[in-house]
């Protein structure tokens, strides 16, 4: 159990560095300078803001200097936003996108076991069918289409709530939520319906079943707990569903998150922005993983003596 | 031979006697042979323009409405369907290309070969594809088939497991071994022996992946970072449609269902072909 966190543990370390690279020198690899995009500037003031940015070293300097301030956490100024460090921007969109991402996931998460495990006890029964099909929908809707119909909806036919910010509680974050969470509480109902199912089926839940258990407390204690599994393990990759979603759905409802920067930064090529986001979505993702892998494994009993 | 046939043809009649599975193709193919005559029978040319009109609710000269520039948004989701379809079919070959060579020679040949190949799925597996796709597209501008490329190299990795797993299981079966007694090479061994024996899943898995490249590509289209105007996929008129949606809601709604209904009829078509080739796996 240990060993095999401290296995993973390890090829993170040389991922994390090759994803580093590669984004650096792809990001050196784009035709044009950073600085390109300006009102013609004087070869003087071009070679000065190059000086600046330490563009003028030779390649292989640029890269030891870079990396070795990505170890400690500095990603290096903004190309775009003068006077402001990447480590600056991220950590002011970090927070507004963290509590997106955890608002959707509770609603995924309660709505997607909820309906889930009712659908696996009361199968091909309507509250199985019913559940499965809104979960197909949540599955086919994508949501830069789900967020602009709900907005359309709710915001401005209904005017229910606002259509965009992030400031007022609950009103801004009740339809950036949904729109993000949704698909993912289609997927987890999806994988949760699965899951319970195999279980059911299985001697040890006859056997409580048997001995008298009551059926909350059989499908409590356990049955969720085996499956569940695969809503354990899908939690790592939706992380980085989740930052995808984020880009989408911060720029629908204008929420000044980490998905935001990145898209408008892709947009306005700033190239250090791109880099320093890039490997901190890496960073993320592959410690998310990490964390479910690990926690899937510790819920499975048969993989626990290993 | 006659075995094999019979296997097909079963799950042919499995998979007729599924309505939802059956739909499914129906739309498909009304959507793909649309898609085809789509300069023929649209309208307009997508990029004809009437300024004079503007944006109009639907009406018998324009079906399904015009958009703020006067172009007919039933010719534009006509051939906006050429571009998502074929983002889908193409990025989807590339797939298979790469993840079906992949989970073959990593199964056939195991050990040292296998542990490695299929690390590097593993790994690949935990990276954040997407924003290496937006990565991409900033770098080396917004080209159409660096775009298929880019989204069909990393929708292999699923492609390439599945392929690994049922070879693992027929290698050891006796007709590879005689195969392999008799002096077969290991190109004709894969061509010959083992990729018909997996046509079945990987014609599932094909047929699921569609939806994700397309879902992908709009997802992209939508940020502006895929298909760029005059061309519209489905991914740019929904992006249109929703800058505009507050007045003229059509502009939204017709490119946002006729996608939705594409992925529903794939989705459909994808899951009835995994329950009539494996009955095993449907529950």
């Amino acid at each position: 159990m240990l060993s095999i966190f401290f296995k993973r543990l390890l090829l993170a370390i040389p991922v994390l560095i090759v994803v580093a690279s590669i984004t650096f020198f792809l990001v050196r690899l784009a035709p044009g300078g950073p600085f390109d995009a300006e009102k013609a500037v004087s070869e003087q003031v071009m070679k000065n803001l190059n000086e600046v940015y330490n563009l003028n070293a030779p390649l292989s300097e640029q890269y030891f200097d870079y990396m070795s301030g990505v170890l400690v956490g500095d990603f290096g100024p903004s190309f775009r936003f003068p006077g402001r460090s990447v480590t600056e921007l991220i950590m002011t969109g970090l927070p507004v996108t963290f509590e997106l991402a955890i608002y959707s996931m509770l609603i995924a998460l309660f709505i997607g076991v909820l309906s889930g495990v009712t659908a696996a006890l009361k199968r091909n029964t309507f509250l199985d069918y019913i559940p499965m099909s809104i979960a197909m929908i949540g599955i086919c809707v994508p949501t830069f289409l789900l967020g602009p119909l709900l907005v359309l909806i709710f915001g401005i036919n209904l005017e229910l709530l606002p259509v965009s910010g992030w400031d007022q509680l609950p009103g801004d974050k009740i339809l950036p939520s949904i729109t993000l969470g949704f698909a993912y509480a289609a997927y987890i109902a999806r994988l949760s319906r699965g899951g319970m199912l195999e279980i059911l089926n299985q001697d040890f839940i006859r056997t409580a079943r048997a001995k008298g258990l009551s059926e909350t407390r059989v499908v409590t204690k356990h049955a969720m707990q085996g499956g569940l599994i695969p809503v354990v393990s899908f939690l790592g990759p939706a992380v980085a569903g989740l930052l995808a979603g984020s880009f989408v759905v911060e720029t629908i409802f204008q929420i000044p998150g980490l998905g935001r920067f990145y898209v408008e930064a892709a947009f306005n090529r700033d190239y250090t922005m791109i880099l320093g986001t890039t490997i901190f979505f890496s960073f993320m993702i592959v410690v998310f993983n990490l964390l479910s892998d690990i926690l899937a494994l510790w819920l499975n009993p048969r993989s626990r003596d290993v | 031979m006659s075995n094999s046939s019979s296997l097909w043809s079963d799950a042919l009649s499995r998979l007729l006697k599924n309505k939802a599975a059956v739909a499914g193709a129906l739309i498909l193919v009304i959507l793909i042979t649309l898609a085809l005559l789509a300069p023929w029978i649209a309208p307009y040319p997508y990029a004809y323009q009437d300024l004079d009109l503007g944006a109009s609710a639907p009406s018998s000269a324009h079906l399904l409405g015009t958009d703020v520039l006067g172009r007919d948004l039933f010719s534009r989701i006509l051939y906006g369907a050429r571009i998502s379809l074929l983002v889908g079919f193409i990025a989807t070959t590339v797939a298979l290309i790469i993840g079906v060579s992949w989970g073959i020679i990593a199964g056939y040949f195991g050990g040292k070969i296998d542990s490695v190949m299929m690390r590097i799925v593993d790994v690949l597996y935990g990276l954040p594809f997407i924003i290496f796709i937006i990565l991409l597209m900033v770098i080396f501008g917004r080209n159409l088939w660096l775009l298929f490329l880019a989204i069909g190299a990393i929708e292999w990795l699923t492609m390439a497991r599945i392929v690994r797993a049922q070879v693992l299981t027929l290698k050891n079966q006796e007709f590879v071994l005689a195969a392999q007694a008799m002096g077969v090479s290991n190109f004709s061994m894969f061509r010959r022996h083992l990729l018909p024996n997996i046509l079945g899943p990987i014609a599932v898995y094909a047929t699921l992946t569609i939806p994700q490249v397309m879902l992908l590509e709009s997802f992209l289209s939508f940020l502006g970072l895929g298909i760029q105007p005059p061309m519209s996929s489905w991914g740019t008129l929904i992006k249109d449609g929703v800058e505009s949606m507050e007045e003229y809601s059509w502009l939204l709604v017709y490119p946002g269902l006729t996608f939705t209904i594409t992925l529903f009829a794939l989705n459909f078509f994808g899951d009835g072909l995994r329950d009539a080739l494996d009955p095993k796996t449907s529950d």
